[in-house]
This record gives structure tokens, C-alpha cells and sequence, in this order.
């Protein structure tokens, strides 16, 4: 059964400096490709398998929320946060919220405080294991994937229960929470703590001395604590670089003093380190989940604010420390019901833009981890 | 909120010296290193504080209105005295609201400003730029530098006005997150930066036609023949 192949299409004599002497060749990576996290296209300048440069194509999820921001008012546009960093979704929420009350000078209540800490620790971790799980995904190892997300459904769970969605959860309200816990919502944090410690020492066990991810990560996409700071990066990338800066430390919001935590570093500044940086970013916030449910307070949970929200006029910068690094709003107030303006600073935008810096001579497997280790939400990025 | 917005000025120059006030305050309840049941009611006594100072000053624009809300003050420190005496009248406003500082600078003084704010002043970390538009003001644009001192442990703005269709210097060269900063600023507002490695648009569609976050393209206005185009749809609302 074998045709006579028509080879008539094929430029058979090429010629050798066509194909010998190019040295560069452009290749498109995404927006659909699996390892991009979403929508991110990436256009390689690639020389053999070696990158050259990279220029990242963004924009496929452009909602407008700023532009949405300024025609709703600071109560309707709360919920359209959360669907920015859509794994991290009551930060995104934690922020909006503290910089309004900034600007109404208003602070939620203790309890309301210590109901905010724990759900956004708590988001933190799911956070994380979405990135374990997708990052490891990535380079190849299966089974951290199904690990993780078996284990944030517990997070999940104790998310639906307390305000019945799991992602976007638009859990906290202007001037505090909405909703009091529910019955058992202190044993379910604490069973969640009993039970997760072991399993991330399960991770630890499938990945940190596993040699093919050693081999993967260490040294791949490495990133010196001057270029991070030149390039705004934050984070967990930054920390991994050896800067030891979180602005849950250096500038507390939301209580954060009031809780006995470290802030994990690396050395190298490599893919290696940010996943260790990471994984001990989860067991500190193991760490913040069991002094904050010990100590929650009684009392109310929302602090006196008015019904319609009509800050006065002028303008401020708030921002916090998300799970991928800084998150900060700029609301510029003109005494009305409505923000005149909402900037948002998403951390994954600025340190998606380190990627050119960090893949430069690597291969193109590499991109692909360095994208993973990255931890960037197209959601976030595109906005 | 008043203990935290005065804190910075006379708390925060020193990541060091923040950290040791705050932890020193709060070693008399701390929440689990004591452990105790008292203790929680104990932790939650300076929040309070802080709380029963605040709705009083908080509540009066509920009935009001504006009138009573926190007003801008100078700020007063020795490096805008410094400033001010260097560039006089470049200087055009430096104030303090709700604890966070900003300056507002003539457009012409901006480069040398920026650059000194991260050579002398410390402000080695750009957090963002962006920009606000004002379409009754003669000055249309506020450009916004929100500026982080690692050192220091201090945030500020840097603020400029310009006319539309006027430059702005890039900080590319200063800060190198400027890049995709200022390529989101030229997207959203128009507004062109000189000596930008490859100012183009970053989130919309090179194609599109206008602005989306300048203050007189509507919410619903979008590029329609950009849309019919690339989507295959009239409208996409």
C-alpha cells in the first residue's frame, strides 16, 4: 500500500547558509498553551533550543476593571475584584476593602480583623498549592498536581461554608466582614491545620529531593536581589532572591503585629528556591492560622460605616501583601458615590515582565518552569 | 487608623526600629505566645482603641457630606525644605493626607526629581505609575510615581500635571519596571513618554482606537470596527 509521495512541494536543495547559518528563529509559545497558565503568548527569539529573547503578548483577558471601577459604586464594585487573582481571590478582596476604609478612615473591628487573617492566610495556602500543583505539573511530575488540589479543596470547603462560594468569594465587606462564622469554623481551621502539615511534608517528600526536579529548578531562571528591586518584582520571587521584605512585616495591616511569624528567604534566587521560599510560606501560614484562632476575639464584625459610601475627597495608595507579592490600589476619591478612579497594581503584571530578563540563554524547556515559578494569574496580569 | 497614619512619620525610617515598637507593644497580649483564654480579650484592647476613636471622626459624612472629612496638610520635613529651596516654585505641592505624603512637581523638574529620589533619597522601588485624568482642567493629566524606599521602609508620590498631547520623560532608565508601566499608562491614557525603549500598547489591541481610562470614553463606547473585525460581532455588550 505504499503511495508514491509527491515531493514536488518540498524545496529539496536548500541551501546550506539557509539552514546552517541562521542562527535565530522565532517561535510562538501560546496564548493556548497549557504551560502559559491561561492566556499569556510568549514569542521566543530562540537560537537552536537556547533563548535569545522573549517578548510576552498580554491582553487576552482585558476586562477593563479599572474603566469598570470608575462607573460603579465602592459598595457594586467590590465583588469585581475578586476576579482579578481568581485563586486568590479574598486577597484581592482584603485589599479593596482596607484601602476604601483608608480612605473613609475607618478600621473593621478586631474580630472582623482576625475573620480577614484567616480567611486570607487561608486563601494564601490554596493559593500556593494551585501553583505547586500547576508549577510541578509543568516540568513533569504528575502527582503533586492531584496532591494539591485535593488538599485546597479543604480550604475550598471551609470557604463555601462560611459565604457559600468557593473562588470568588467576595467574602469581606467595607468596614469589615459580612457574615459571622459559622458553628464549627474554628474546628474546621484547626482540623484544616492538623491536617495539612503532614501532607506538605508529603509534598516536600515527592519534590525537594526529587532529582529530576532538582535538576529542573536549581539555577534555572536565576534573579539577583538588585534586578528584582529594579524590576519591582515582589513576592515570594523577591524573597527567594535573599531580600527579606514583606509587607505584612514592614508595614503591618490588618493586625499582622499581632502575630508571631517568620519570613522564609533563599539564597539563589533560582526556580529551586522560590518553590522552597514557597512551600515555607505555607507553613508560616499554618503558623498565623493557629495563633489567629486561638486569639479571635468576640465582638461585632463591622465597624460603623456609612450605608452609601461617600468618601471625602482625595486620594491614597494601600496595598498588601498578596500571595504573588504586592497588591496595591491607588483610589482617587471625589466626594462622590463612586471612585473617580481605581488603579490597581497587580503583582503578577510587574513580575510577569522579569521573565525576558530571567530565561535569556536558557533553553525553552526552562521557560516553561520559569513561567510556572513566576506564579503569575493571567486574570491579574490582563486585568 | 490615626495611630497608624501618624506612625510611619515618627516610626517607620528603619525597618528595624518599626519592627521593634510595634513588637514591644503588643508583648503584653500577644495572642498565642501566652496562650492563655484571658488573652484574647487583652489582644483585641488597642484595635479597640483605635476604633472608638474613629467612627467619631468617621460618622460626620454620613449626615454632612463632605465638609468634615480629613483635609491635606503641608508636609513639613527637613528634605522638603531641601527641596524646595533647591527647585523654589518646581515644587508645587507637598502634602500629607491620611498619613501618606506625596509631592507635586513641575512637569519640566520631573526627570532630575525621580532620579534623585531613588540616588539620594533611597527610593530604589518604583511600585507603579499611572495616570488620572481631569478633562476640566487645563492640565489634564495627573502622572502618579508611587515610590517605595527599601532602606527607609517609607512610600511616597511623586506627582506631575501635563496638558494632553504633552510628553512625559521616561523613568525607564531609572526604574527598569517602568517599561511595562508606562507602555499600560500609554495604552489606557494617550500619553506618550519620551525615550521609551518600545512604547507601544500593552493590554488593548494594537489596532484599537482610543483610550479607554480617559474620562470622556464612555463605558460602553468601544472600537466597534475593531470589534466587527477581529470578533465577527457588532457589538460587544
Amino acid at each position: 500500500m505504499s503511495e508514491k509521495i509527491d515531493t514536488s512541494y518540498l524545496d529539496l536543495d536548500t541551501k546550506d547558509e539557509t539552514f546552517l547559518d541562521s542562527t535565530e528563529l522565532v517561535l510562538n509559545m501560546g496564548p493556548q498553551h497549557p504551560s502559559t497558565h491561561g492566556v499569556l503568548r510568549v514569542i521566543l527569539k530562540l537560537d537552536g533550543e537556547k533563548v535569545l529573547g522573549t517578548e510576552c503578548i498580554i491582553g487576552y483577558l482585558h476586562r477593563g476593571v479599572e474603566k469598570i471601577g470608575e462607573n460603579r459604586t465602592y459598595t457594586m464594585f467590590n465583588p469585581y475584584v475578586d476576579r482579578m487573582d481568581y485563586v486568590a481571590a479574598v486577597s484581592n478582596g482584603l485589599g479593596y476593602c482596607e484601602t476604601v476604609e483608608k480612605l473613609l478612615s475607618v478600621e473593621a473591628p478586631p474580630r472582623a480583623q482576625y475573620i480577614r487573617v484567616i480567611l486570607t492566610e487561608l486563601c494564601r495556602i490554596s493559593s500556593h498549592q494551585v501553583w505547586l500543583g500547576t508549577h510541578a505539573l509543568d516540568i513533569g511530575a504528575l502527582t503533586p498536581l492531584f496532591y494539591a488540589f485535593r488538599d485546597r479543596e479543604e480550604i475550598l470547603k471551609i470557604f463555601e461554608k462560611y459565604c457559600g462560594a468557593r473562588l470568588t468569594t467576595h467574602a469581606f465587606r467595607i468596614g469589615g466582614c459580612i457574615y459571622e462564622t459559622y458553628d464549627g469554623f474554628e474546628q474546621d481551621v484547626k482540623k484544616f491545620c492538623e491536617f495539612f502539615i503532614p501532607k506538605l511534608d508529603e509534598y516536600e517528600e515527592l519534590l525537594t529531593t526529587n532529582r529530576i526536579w532538582v535538576t529542573r529548578t536549581k539555577g534555572v531562571g536565576i534573579l539577583n536581589p538588585e534586578d528584582c528591586i529594579a524590576l519591582g518584582v515582589t513576592g515570594p520571587v523577591l524573597r527567594a532572591s535573599g531580600v527579606k521584605w514583606d509587607l505584612r512585616k514592614a508595614q503591618p495591616y490588618e493586625g499582622y503585629q499581632n502575630f508571631d511569624f517568620e519570613i522564609p528567604t533563599g539564597v539563589n534566587g533560582d526556580t529551586y528556591d522560590r518553590y522552597l521560599v514557597r512551600v515555607a510560606e505555607m507553613r508560616q501560614s499554618v503558623r498565623i492560622l493557629q495563633q489567629a484562632i486561638e486569639a479571635i476575639p468576640t465582638g461585632p464584625i463591622m465597624a460603623k460605616v456609612p450605608k452609601v459610601i461617600k468618601p471625602p475627597v482625595g486620594e491614597v495608595y494601600h496595598s498588601i501583601e498578596a500571595p504573588k507579592g504586592e497588591l496595591g490600589y491607588f483610589i482617587v476619591s471625589d466626594g462622590s458615590t463612586q471612585p473617580y478612579r481605581v488603579r490597581v497594581r497587580p503583582p503578577s503584571f510587574v513580575n510577569l515582565q522579569a521573565l525576558d530578563k530571567m530565561v535569556r540563554g536558557l533553553l525553552v524547556a526552562d521557560v516553561v518552569a520559569v513561567i510556572g515559578t513566576l506564579d503569575i494569574v493571567l486574570g491579574e496580569v490582563d486585568r | 487608623m490615626p495611630e497608624e497614619t501618624k506612625g510611619p512619620d515618627s516610626v517607620l525610617p528603619q525597618p528595624e526600629g518599626a519592627k521593634a515598637p510595634a513588637e514591644t507593644a503588643f508583648t503584653g497580649t500577644p495572642p498565642a505566645a501566652a496562650g492563655a483564654e484571658s488573652k484574647p480579650s487583652e489582644a483585641a484592647k488597642p484595635p479597640v482603641a483605635a476604633k472608638s476613636a474613629v467612627p467619631a471622626a468617621a460618622k460626620p459624612p454620613a449626615a454632612p457630606a463632605k465638609p468634615t472629612g480629613p483635609v491635606p496638610e503641608p508636609w513639613e520635613s527637613e528634605f522638603v525644605a531641601q527641596m524646595r529651596q533647591q527647585y523654589g516654585s518646581g515644587i508645587e505641592e507637598a502634602l500629607r493626607y491620611l498619613g501618606q505624603t506625596y509631592l507635586t512637581v513641575d512637569q519640566s523638574i520631573l526627570p532630575e526629581i525621580l532620579r534623585r529620589m531613588r540616588d539620594d533619597e533611597g527610593f530604589d522601588y518604583c511600585v507603579d505609575i499611572t495616570a488620572v485624568h481631569y478633562p476640566k482642567r487645563e492640565q489634564q493629566f495627573d502622572m502618579v510615581y508611587v515610590l517605595y524606599s527599601f532602606p527607609k521602609n517609607e512610600r511616597t508620590r511623586v506627582k506631575t500635571r501635563i496638558k494632553d498631547g504633552e510628553h512625559v520623560p521616561s523613568a525607564v532608565a531609572i526604574w527598569e519596571t517602568a517599561n511595562w508601566l508606562e507602555r499600560e499608562v500609554f495604552d489606557m491614557f494617550g500619553i506618550v513618554f519620551d525615550g521609551h525603549p518600545g512604547l507601544k500598547r500593552i493590554l488593548l489591541p494594537d489596532e484599537w482606537k482610543g483610550h479607554p481610562l480617559r474620562k470622556d470614553y464612555d463605558i460602553l463606547l468601544q472600537d466597534r470596527e475593531w470589534v466587527q473585525a477581529n470578533l465577527g460581532i457588532v457589538s460587544g455588550q
